[in-house]
């Protein structure tokens, strides 16, 4: 269509103006799609590392088991019922005990969960296998953050303090057969991964569990007293809501980012208008009719966000692909997060985000250079030839 | 109605408001013009001419009695319909060129045509049939700042003339030239009425363009107080 081809020579031959105008939204552009892709990418990588380190396929819970609530932990276990013991030995379920116990690093004194769980298991790539063999101490494997924090290092002996199921303290040496690297910090932080059979000894607790992680292609079906099953929705839902947050506090950053960007579109569009008086009264004088010059100067400002798209293309595309190669390196750990995440995260988009993206910029500048071009409709052609105007 | 007359203006008043009151502009103008004139409205700064041809080029309206351009009378036309008249059948040449500074000089001329619907091989014969008539072949592909006066006076006649319109309306248009460019530029429109039949009508205050014109409406105050043809 003509009004395009006209609006793109006004908005070419308009210069350096256009060019500013034109960089700012196509960085904006490429900000927007690069922070909603690390969400993205950050929301993948979290589901994937705890699904495979953590929850697996969902969890069973001894109906008393609050995460939340350390001081739970003495009710929120029993006996694993009978009914679940076949797929134990298939390796669909992996019972976990959970304790508190405090751990004497170096003299220093670490309140930690103690979380025994069978060394053949295949629900979880926590390296559980570390754990067999014949030890006097309690074999024990730890996160790296862990292993930092308390510095110990493999092949360490470490007090540790527990109180048996009568709440008798109880003390041994644990030492350290495994470090493992996990960027999930429900595996990890303050915790010591020991043998099932040998905690169940050490609290007197036998043939029970805490929780049942299931592998993940298998799903419990069954319906045990006293036992509940977690499944995905459940124990996904804080991570999620999590980077929901993200989003929603990140699109508030991008709508202001947007409305300052527009203010300067409005603004072109305004001086524009005001100073091409003469050249919307030649407009006139050579039979264009005031909708076509209002729809020439729409589709000029609007121009600007398309140009915007291509232009911003050209170095947004190789560095998006870059980014999600090589990944953001995240300033915080998992641990002290408190949450899953990678040391990098690498963004992911989709052609959904960069869609909306692309479309909500285009949309939002077509009406921010509509807006003052309707004055258009309402000059006198008489004035405007003369550029006269105000 | 005449079938050779053009424009028809009876009772012709144009009142501008200004303050409280009202300014007469143009005060009881009768006049008809034909097909093929080459005629210019004459007289003194501030006497009407302008008010006058913004009517018949049906940017204004009056504001009693009637103005009638090619069968349209101007006061009743929607915007839409006085826009299509321009469109179609108007050309207009300012004091000023009013150039498009982005446009090259074929796009200039090449606009009117845009808003026709015309294949982009007839537009661009007659974008080049237009640049002939005024002599500017070889500035093509020059903007509007690389133009001297002269030549972008003849970019807005080709750019006027390029739809081959009935009425061309020409305000001033000699006013920011020299003499020499002058000269050229009413010889070249002189042509063009003879060759094309184009109907010409000026507004203007120079003798160098009264000179070539065939007739002569002296305007005062609003009011027609000669009109002579040569
Ligand atoms: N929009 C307007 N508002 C008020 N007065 C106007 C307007 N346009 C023209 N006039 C007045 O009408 C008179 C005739 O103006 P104009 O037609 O431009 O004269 P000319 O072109 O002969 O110099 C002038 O006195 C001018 O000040
Ligand atoms: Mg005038």
């Amino acid at each position: 269509m003509t009004a395009f081809k006209l609006a793109f020579r006004n908005l070419i031959g308009a210069g350096l103006r256009t060019w500013l105008n034109v960089g700012v939204l196509a960085f904006i552009l490429i900000l927007i799609i690069m922070h909603f892709g690390m969400l993205n990418g950050w929301n993948r990588q979290a589901v994937t590392d705890m699904i495979a380190w953590e929850i697996g396929g969902g969890q069973i819970w001894q109906e008393n088991y609050d995460p939340y609530d350390p001081f739970t932990l003495e009710d929120s276990h029993a006996p694993i019922p009978n009914s679940m013991q076949g797929e134990i030995e298939k390796g669909n379920l992996a019972p976990v005990l959970i304790t508190q116990a405090t751990i004497y690093p170096e003299g220093r004194m670490q309140s930690i969960l103690l979380k025994g769980i069978n060394t053949v298991q295949q629900v979880s790539e926590l390296p559980t296998a570390d754990l067999a063999g014949d030890y006097t101490e309690i074999p024990a494997i730890i996160g790296t953050i862990m292993a930092r924090n308390a510095r110990l290092n493999v092949g360490d002996l470490v007090t540790v303090r527990w109180r048996d199921v009568d709440g008798t303290f109880d003390a041994d040496e644990a030492v350290i057969v495994g470090i493992f690297k996990a960027d999930v910090p429900a595996v990890t932080a303050g915790q010591m991964w020991i043998p099932i059979d040998r905690l169940r000894e050490m609290t007197q607790m036998p043939g029970e569990a805490t929780i049942l992680i299931a592998d993940q292609e298998y799903t419990w079906y069954g319906s045990e007293e006293g036992w509940v099953l977690r499944d995905h929705d459940f124990l996904l839902k804080e991570m999620r809501d999590m980077i929901r947050m993200k989003t929603i506090g990140g699109s508030f950053l991008y709508v202001i980012l947007m409305l300052l960007a527009m203010l300067a579109v409005f603004d072109t569009q305004v001086l524009s208008i005001f100073r091409r008086q003469k050249e919307i009264g030649t407009y006139m004088a050579m039979g264009m009719t005031r909708s076509q010059i209002v729809r020439l100067f729409t589709v000029e400002g609007a121009m600007h966000s398309i140009l915007a798209v291509v232009l911003g293309a050209i170095p947004g595309i190789p560095f998006l692909i870059w980014l999600s190669n090589k990944g953001w390196a995240m300033p915080v750990d998992s641990e002290g997060f408190g949450m899953a995440i990678a040391e990098r995260i690498y963004p992911a988009y989709s052609v959904g985000l960069v869609l909306t993206v692309m479309l909500i910029i285009v949309i939002t500048t077509t009406i921010v250079s509509f807006l003052p071009s309707r004055k258009i409709s309402k000059m006198n052609p008489t004035e405007a030839i003369k550029g006269k105007l105000q | 109605m005449e079938n050779n007359e053009i424009v028809k203006i009876s009772g012709l008043v144009k009142r501008f408001p200004i303050g409280g009151g009202h300014f007469t502009a143009l005060d009881g103008i009768d006049l008809t013009f034909g097909t093929g004139e080459f005629s210019g409205l004459v007289g003194p700064s501030g006497s009407g001419k302008t008010t006058m041809l913004n009517i018949i080029g049906s940017l204004d309206c009056p504001s009693e009695g009637t103005a009638v351009v090619l069968g349209n009378s101007v006061g009743e036309l929607s915007h839409k319909k006085a826009a299509k008249l321009r469109k179609e059948s108007l050309g207009f040449i300012f004091q000023t060129y009013n150039l498009l500074p982005v446009y090259t000089v074929f796009e200039n001329v090449e606009f009117p045509l845009l808003l026709l619907d015309m294949s982009a091989a007839e537009r661009k014969q007659a974008v080049l049939d237009a640049l002939v008539w005024v002599g500017l072949t070889d500035k093509v592909k020059s903007r509007p700042a690389q133009l001297s006066g002269g030549e972008c006076q003849r970019v807005a006649i080709a750019r006027a003339m390029v739809k081959k319109p009935q009425l061309v309306l020409a305000d001033e248009p000699t006013a920011n030239l020299d003499a020499a460019n002058s000269h050229n530029i009413l010889q070249t429109m002189v042509r063009l009425n003879e060759e094309l039949k184009t109907t010409f009508i000026f507004a203007t205050h120079d003798d160098k363009v009264i000179k070539y014109l065939k007739r002569k409406i002296s305007l005062e105050d609003g009011k027609v107080v000669k009109d002579e043809q040569k």
